[in-house]
C-alpha cells in the first residue's frame, strides 16, 4: 500500500486531546498560519482551541463567502494553501460559490466545515445540510469525518490533494461529536490515497515529438494558461520562449505568467483579447499549449478555432487534453519540469540552426502596429474607466497585487494594467464570480502584507461582498479598493447595447452621475472606517491614487464615477469564429485567413 | 453511439456511488446499466457500467472517472475479450394449458423456475442480453406480469485480473 506523509513532517509523541484540538494541531503541523472563518454551533468546539493557537491567525469575516474568496486570494497571490472555516448548514452553503470558483480556477483551498452530531445526520436537524453531497461536483475531493481519530490523517490527505497535481478545493466536513471526542493525537499521521497519483514527469517520447513539431513550425504560438502560474513555471517558460523565439499569448488566467513588457508577448487572447493575440492563434500552424484548457471564452466557436494548426498540449490533468481540441502531441506532466525538458529537446533538435519565423513575425508586427490596444474617450465626456485603471497600474507598478471582480472592469484591468510577474493578477476567470475582488484582495494582503493590494471592482460586484471592509478595518488589512462606478451592471449593459437594441433591462444600479447614489460609496467607506474618496474628473485621478498608496492605517475606497457608455474592445461576438474579432464597434480587421 | 462496458475498481467509501453517478449525469453521459458489488480485496468494490457513448467522449469520461480520488482503476472490457452476463427474474402468467409450453421454453433457454403458484411462475435466467431478450419475446404472449433485472456484469477472459498491480 502506498502511504504518504504530510509536508511539514515534524513528529510528535501521542498525546490525548479532543478532536477539535486535533484540528488546530493538525493545521499547525501542516504549516498553516492564516485561516478565514466564522463560527457557529457545529464548529464551536474547534473555535475554542483556535483562540489559544499562537501559530494560526484566524480572521473573522462577515460572511462565509468572504472567507472562501479570501482563502482563494491568499492562495493565488502566494502559491500557498488557502484555508477557510464555516459552521454547518447555511455557514457551509455560503462557502459554495467560493469553492466552485476555486474549482474552476484550480486554486489550492481547504474548506473545513462543522457538521451536526453524527446521530442527527439525515434527520433534517437544525442547521443540517449535506455539504459533502452539495459540493461533490465542485471540489477536487471531499471528506466526511465522524471520528476524532480520523481528523489528522484526513486533514493531511486533504492538504496533499489540494496542493499537488492540478490544485483545487478540498472540503473536510467534521461532525460535532468527532470534534468533542477524546483521542490520541500523533504526527505525522499516515493516510492512504490508492487512487490518487498525479503524473508529474512527462514521457520522453512525447517531449521529443513536441520538439520536432516546434523545430519545423512556420507559424508557432505559445498559448499560455493559468497552469504556468499554479506550477510556478514562469522562469522556465521565459527561457523556453526566448530559446524558440515564437510569439506568446497569455490567457486571462495567465496574465503575468510571461512579462507584458517582453517583445514576444502579444497580450491576451479570447473574446476581449488583443487583435494580434486573437489572430495569431487563429492563423497559427502550431499551438504550443501550456496549462491552458481551450475555454470557450478563448476559442470562440471551437470548431472554427485555429483551423490550420497542430496542437502540442501540456497539462498536469490528463482530462484537459483532448477535451475540447484534439492534440497531435499530448503531454501529461508538471509544466515546471516539462518546460526544462522541452527546452533541452528543442535545443538538441535545432543544433546550431535557429527557427526561421521572420515572415510570421512581420505579419504579427504589422497587426500590432495597426491594432494596438487602446480606447477612445467616452462620448458623454465623462471619466474614462480605462484611463483610471491604466493609471492605477502605472502608479502602483508591477510589484503590486491586483484583484478584480467580474465584468467590464475585469477585462479593462486585464488589458490596461501591465503585468510583469505571476501571482500579481487575481481574478475569477472560470466561474466569473461577481464579488470576488474585495475578499480576494483581503486574502492577498494577509498573505503578502508588504505588497500594495488593489481590488479593482465594479459598482455591481462591490455591493455583493463589501461587508468584508469591516474585516479589513478591524484586522488592519489596509487594502485599496477602486470602484469603477459606471452606475450599472456594465458588461450586461454592453451586451444590451450591442445585441438587445439598447434596451437596458434591469442593469441600472443608480450609484453614479445624476442618480440618487444609493448607496453613497464614500459614506459607506467611512461607515466601515475606511478612507473614502470620490473622483469624477480625469485631473483628480492621479492624486487620489497617490493618496490611497500613502494611506496604510486603514483601507481606502475610491469611488471613480465613470462613464456608463464605455465599452470593452476588442470583442469577438459569442458563437462565431475568432476571425471576426472586432477592434472597435463596427470595425473588424482585414485578415487573410488562408494565410 | 455504441455501447461500452467499463469496469471500475473503487474504494468502498460512503458516497462513492453518488460521485460516479453524478459524474456521468454532470457530463451528460447516459448510464445504460450499473452493477455494484464487492471485489476480492477487502475495502475495494467493483462497479460495472454500461454507457452509450461515442469513442471520443468515452475517453473523456474515462479520464474524468480516473480523476475521482476514490477510483483506483478504470478498464474498458470489449465483448470479445470478456464474459458479460445479465441476470433476470421474470414473473409470467400461466394456467393449466399454458404451463407446459412455458416450461418447455424454460428448458430450451436453460433457465430455471424458482417459484410456482397456480396462476404464475417466476423464472430465473442468466446470459447475455441477446439471450434474456429472446426469452422475454417467447414468454410475452403468455403475459409477463413483472421483471427484475440486474445490471450487466463483466469480467476479462484469461488469467489476468483487474486488481493486479493495484497495490505496490
Amino acid at each position: 500500500m502506498s502511504a504518504d506523509t504530510p509536508p511539514a513532517a515534524k513528529t510528535t509523541k501521542a498525546q490525548s486531546m479532543i478532536g477539535a484540538e486535533g484540528v488546530v494541531r493538525s493545521l499547525e503541523m501542516l504549516g498553516i498560519t492564516d485561516v478565514f472563518g466564522l463560527p457557529g454551533g457545529a464548529i464551536l468546539p474547534v473555535y475554542d482551541p483556535l483562540m489559544d493557537s499562537s501559530k494560526i491567525r484566524h480572521i473573522l469575516v462577515r460572511h462565509e463567502q468572504g472567507a472562501g474568496h479570501a482563502a482563494e486570494g491568499y492562495a493565488s497571490s502566494s502559491g500557498k494553501l488557502g484555508v477557510c472555516i464555516a459552521t454547518s448548514g447555511p455557514g457551509a452553503t455560503n462557502l459554495v460559490t467560493a469553492i466552485a470558483d476555486a474549482h474552476m480556477d484550480s486554486v489550492p483551498m481547504l474548506a473545513i466545515t462543522g457538521q451536526v452530531f453524527s446521530h442527527l445526520m439525515g434527520t433534517d436537524a437544525f442547521q443540517e445540510a449535506d455539504i459533502v453531497g452539495i459540493t461533490m461536483p465542485i471540489t477536487k475531493h471531499s471528506f466526511l469525518v465522524t471520528q476524532a481519530a480520523d481528523i489528522p490523517g484526513t486533514l493531511a490527505a486533504a492538504y496533499e490533494i489540494a496542493t499537488t497535481g492540478r490544485p483545487g478545493p478540498v472540503l473536510v466536513d467534521i461532525t460535532k461529536d468527532a470534534q468533542q471526542e477524546e483521542f490520541d493525537f500523533s504526527w505525522p499521521p499516515t493516510f492512504d490515497l490508492p487512487g490518487y497519483h498525479p503524473v508529474t514527469k512527462a514521457h520522453g517520447k512525447q517531449i521529443q515529438a513536441a520538439a520536432e513539431l516546434m523545430a519545423t513550425a512556420e507559424k508557432p504560438v505559445f498559448y499560455v494558461g493559468g497552469g504556468i502560474v499554479r506550477s510556478e513555471a514562469a522562469a522556465e517558460l521565459l527561457k523556453l520562449v526566448e530559446l524558440v523565439g515564437a510569439p506568446v499569448v497569455t490567457t486571462l488566467m495567465a496574465r503575468g505568467a510571461f512579462p507584458d513588457s517582453h517583445q514576444q508577448n502579444l497580450g491576451m487572447p479570447g473574446m476581449h483579447g488583443t487583435v494580434p493575440a486573437v489572430l495569431a492563434l487563429q492563423d497559427a500552424d502550431l499551438l504550443i499549449t501550456l496549462g491552458a484548457r481551450f475555454d470557450d471564452r478563448v476559442t470562440g466557436k471551437a470548431a472554427l478555432f485555429s483551423p490550420n494548426s497542430k496542437v502540442i498540449h501540456v497539462d498536469i490533468d490528463p482530462a484537459e487534453i483532448g477535451k475540447i481540441r484534439h492534440a497531435e502531441v499530448p503531454i501529461v506532466g508538471d509544466l515546471k519540469d516539462v518546460m526544462v525538458d522541452l527546452a533541452e529537446a528543442f535545443a538538441k533538435e535545432m543544433g546550431k540552426k535557429k527557427l526561421d519565423i521572420a515572415e510570421w513575425w512581420a505579419k504579427l508586427n504589422a497587426l500590432r502596429e495597426e491594432y494596438p490596444l487602446g480606447y477612445t474617450e467616452p462620448p458623454d465626456g465623462q471619466l474614462s474607466p480605462q484611463f483610471v485603471i491604466k493609471r492605477i497600474g502605472e502608479i502602483s507598478g508591477p510589484e503590486a497585487v491586483y484583484a478584480a471582480g467580474v465584468g467590464q472592469h475585469q477585462m479593462w484591468a486585464a488589458q490596461f494594467i501591465k503585468y510583469e510577474r505571476p501571482n500579481a493578477w487575481l481574478n475569477s476567470g472560470g466561474a466569473g464570480t461577481m464579488g470576488y475582488a474585495v475578499p480576494a484582495a483581503m486574502g492577498a494582503k494577509v498573505a503578502q502584507p508588504e505588497r500594495v493590494v488593489w481590488a479593482i471592482d465594479g459598482d455591481g460586484c462591490f455591493q455583493m461582498t463589501n461587508q468584508e471592509l469591516a474585516t479589513c478595518t478591524i484586522n488592519k488589512i489596509p487594502i485599496k479598493v477602486a470602484i469603477i462606478n459606471n452606475s450599472s451592471l456594465g458588461m450586461v449593459r454592453q451586451w444590451q447595447t450591442l445585441f438587445y437594441d439598447g434596451r437596458y433591462s434591469h442593469t441600472d444600479l443608480n450609484t453614479g452621475h445624476d442618480t440618487v447614489r444609493v448607496p453613497d460609496f464614500v459614506k459607506l467607506a467611512e461607515a466601515y472606517g475606511c478612507l473614502g474618496i470620490r473622483v469624477t474628473q480625469a485631473e483628480d485621478v492621479d492624486e487620489a491614487i497617490k493618496l490611497a498608496l500613502a494611506t496604510n492605517d486603514r483601507p481606502v475606497v475610491i469611488d471613480f464615477v465613470v462613464s456608463a457608455d464605455a465599452m470593452v474592445w476588442p470583442m469577438v461576438p459569442q458563437g462565431v469564429s475568432n476571425s471576426y474579432v472586432q477592434y472597435a464597434r463596427d470595425h473588424a480587421p482585414s485578415w487573410d485567413t488562408e494565410g | 453511439m455504441t455501447s461500452h462496458v467499463l469496469s471500475l475498481l473503487v474504494e468502498d467509501k460512503p458516497g462513492l456511488l453518488t460521485r460516479v453517478a453524478g459524474l456521468f449525469a454532470r457530463r451528460g453521459f447516459n448510464i445504460e446499466s450499473l452493477a455494484v458489488g464487492h471485489s476480492e480485496i477487502e475495502g475495494l468494490s467493483r462497479i460495472t457500467v454500461v454507457v452509450d457513448v461515442d469513442e471520443l467522449p468515452l475517453e473523456q469520461v474515462t479520464k474524468q472517472l480516473n480523476k475521482l480520488v476514490n477510483v483506483i482503476k478504470v478498464v474498458e472490457l470489449d465483448g470479445d475479450q470478456s464474459v458479460q452476463r445479465e441476470h433476470m427474474l421474470i414473473k409470467v402468467r400461466v394456467d393449466n394449458t399454458s404451463r407446459s409450453p412455458v416450461l418447455e421454453a424454460v428448458t430450451l433457454f436453460r433457465a430455471r423456475v424458482v417459484d410456482v403458484s397456480p396462476e404464475a411462475l417466476v423464472i430465473e435466467v442468466t446470459g447475455d442480453s441477446g439471450k434474456t431478450n429472446a426469452l422475454l419475446r417467447v414468454l410475452e404472449p403468455y403475459g409477463i406480469k413483472e421483471i427484475a433485472q440486474s445490471g450487466r456484469l463483466a469480467i476479462g477472459r484469461g488469467p489476468k485480473s483487474i486488481t493486479e498491480r493495484v497495490y505496490k
